[in-house]
């Protein structure tokens, strides 16, 4: 009999904790997919966020290291500059991203840092339980933005993917989502596309990923993928933003 | 640079050159006034010897970055100011917490707020309590000479990885400008403790993590135990200080760094108006030499204490004497350095109204 579905190498045998219908863990598999396929295991590090994720090496079966809520950016500078020859990726929600992190992360981006980050937007504070995230949506409810949020007065949603892709050091740059299968699959290629940019030394590489939080947009699994599809994805449209394929000079 | 020679140097300049000869393979910081000379050195020394300078964004980031080379497993450090070393108290409490090596140079500067760029001591609190969260300490030194500026700042990156802990250099202004002919010399090779906890990829062994969060509150009070047992090894083996004419003293003027200098000064002068006065100078302001304090008040019945603060390490010497011995305070607070010749006047104040 043919195996046609087992659990990557890179994961441990430990049941995911998250909420049912949470996408950090189909982005875990999709990343641990990747690291196997691409055989990075004995010289890949992954930098977890504070957030939702902040236990994610309790399932990654790879070198891993706590960053303070924000942080990642410039811990991942740190390994990178001592150990050129390894892999490094941040992982990180939107908060921690684009909040409390964004200077980190815009200059890690600007500076060319060869290192790879994966970005996980589900667009609220989920582990705080739900509060405002830069990245909420206008009119969405949180728990800190009880009326829906307001132009006006909590500001805009902020995209900082795009802005990203403006950056010349930045390599590699998009957006995907895990809304539905084939959008899973898409996600799963554009993860290893970053990694490759890392792999040729072109630079700083970022996925955003759209990703639903049933728990704290108060539906059910299934509406959340709905939401991701017919909202969230009307804000943030999916796509390659950037993509450079040659080594750039001093 | 020869190996060993005698040769006049900038405060500034040998911190960065006793980091290069101690292995050092990252600096990573950001600008701030009077501590600009280091990062300008290091930008420049660093790439002769093919190493890793790099300014980061802020000091946020740069400690950040220090935590991501120390957990790779390389020597790193950064070096500030107090508004800066105020920014970098969130990752000392992680260094700390996940205990990382890493060596952090402090020119303390006046303050609170912005303050101004003189030399102060007004961040002695900050430095030896643990300026950031949680139940930590860490070594600080507090060199007086470019000599021991050098040295310490050699000998912290062993100190850092023997105890596996942030360890801070505690400098002001003066210091960092300040002129002085040195030895500089290469570090003397010792054992250090195998690096077993790196990060550099889970090739032909167990994948490993470094992390401070803890959820389990028996297993977290586990960690605060096993991180204390740590710091009284550090108590025990750790003070350091200097005493200067304390034998025959019934007057100790206590002080450190730029202020000991000064209070040096001070008791020459006053000696050769024929005044017992000593002076008792602490190297290490964490761990503080308290027993070496205390062991003082056998033999001499005042202690002056003088900062270039509104007093702080006073509290130490306080605690350290426990009520044995009357316990003075002078300071200077606000970047000003007051001459010896001020100081020795309070000696003779005290001198007088103790009726010595
Ligand atoms: C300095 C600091 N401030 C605040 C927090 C609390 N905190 C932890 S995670 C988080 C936000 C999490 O949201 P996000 O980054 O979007 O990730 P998610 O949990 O949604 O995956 C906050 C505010 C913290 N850990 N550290
Ligand atoms: S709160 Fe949201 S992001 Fe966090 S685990 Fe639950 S569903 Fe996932």
């Amino acid at each position: 009999m043919k195996k046609i579905f087992s659990r990557p190498e890179c994961l441990k045998p430990t049941p995911f904790h998250y909420c049912p219908g949470c996408g950090h863990s189909i982005l875990h598999r999709l990343v641990a997919e990747v690291i196997d396929e691409m055989n990075l295991r004995g010289r890949i590090i992954g930098i977890p966020p504070a957030g939702c994720a902040v236990l994610a090496y309790d399932y990654f079966d790879i070198d891993m290291c706590e960053a303070a809520h924000g942080r990642g950016c410039a811990v991942a500078t740190g390994f990178k500059r001592s150990r050129p020859e390894c892999i490094i990726f941040t992982y990180q929600g939107d908060g921690d991203m684009a909040a409390i992190g964004t200077a980190e992360t815009l200059h890690a981006a600007n500076r060319g840092e060869n290192i790879t980050s994966i970005f996980v937007n589900n667009a609220v504070y989920g582990m705080t339980g739900g509060q405002m995230a830069p990245t909420t949506i206008l009119g969405q409810k949180t728990t800190t933005s009880p009326f829906g949020r307001r132009s006006n007065v909590e500001g805009y949603p902020l995209k900082i993917t795009e802005i990203i892709s403006t950056l010349p050091g930045a390599a590699y740059v998009a957006r995907t989502s895990l809304a539905t299968p084939a959008k899973v699959m898409a996600t799963k290629k554009t993860i290893k596309k970053a990694f490759e940019t890392q792999l040729a030394g072109l630079g700083y590489s970022l996925v955003e990923v759209l990703s639903p939080c049933p728990t704290n947009w108060k539906i059910s699994s299934i509406e959340s993928f709905k939401y991701l599809e017919e909202r969230l994805e009307l804000e943030y449209p999916l796509g390659v933003m950037k993509e450079v394929t040659t080594e750039k000079g001093s | 640079m020869n190996k060993r020679e005698t040769i006049l140097m900038k405060g500034a300049d040998a911190i960065g050159e006793a980091a290069v000869r101690a292995g050092c393979s990252c600096y990573f910081g950001y600008p701030i006034t009077p501590q600009n000379e280091i990062p300008e050195y290091m930008s420049r020394r660093m790439d002769e010897v093919g190493r890793v300078f790099l300014q980061g964004e802020s000091e946020i980031a740069s400690i950040n970055m220090v935590l991501g080379a120390a957990a790779a497993g390389v020597r790193a450090m950064t070096s500030s100011s107090s508004p800066g070393i105020s920014l970098k108290q969130e990752g000392l409490s992680f260094l700390a917490a996940m205990e990382l090596p890493a060596v952090i140079i402090n020119i303390n500067r006046g303050g609170p707020g912005l303050g101004n760029i003189a030399p102060s001591q007004g961040d002695y609190y900050q430095a030896t309590r643990g300026g950031g969260h949680g139940d930590y300490r860490m070594p600080v030194y507090a060199p007086a000479t470019i000599q021991e500026l050098y040295d310490f700042t050699m000998e912290s990156f062993d100190v850092a990885d023997i105890y596996r802990t942030p360890v801070m250099i505690l400098g002001d202004g003066m210091m960092g400008q300040l002129v002085e002919p040195i030895i500089v010399h290469e570090r003397e090779e010792i054992d250090l403790p195998p690096k077993d906890y790196i990060l550099n990829g889970a090739q032909e062994r167990p994948s490993r993590i470094i992390k401070s969060l803890i959820l389990d509150t028996r297993e977290m009070e586990e960690h605060n135990w096993k991180l204390k047992r740590k710091y009284d090894l550090m108590r025990t083996l750790l003070p350091r200080y200097e005493e200067f004419m304390t034998d025959d003293a019934k007057l100790v003027i206590i002080a450190y760094g730029t202020a000991a200098r000064i209070a040096k000064g001070a008791v020459k002068r006053v000696r050769s108006n024929g005044l017992k006065v000593g002076l008792f100078r602490p190297i290490t302001v964490w761990p503080f030499p308290d027993e070496a304090v205390l062991s003082l008040t056998k033999k001499s019945k005042v202690f002056l204490v003088f900062e270039m603060s509104t007093g702080q390490m006073v509290d130490d010497v306080r605690l350290a004497v426990s009520g044995r011995v009357d316990c003075e305070f002078y300071g200077r607070p606000g970047g000003i350095i007051p001459s010896p010749q001020e100081i020795s006047r309070i000696i003779e104040r005290y001198w007088m109204q103790k009726e010595l």
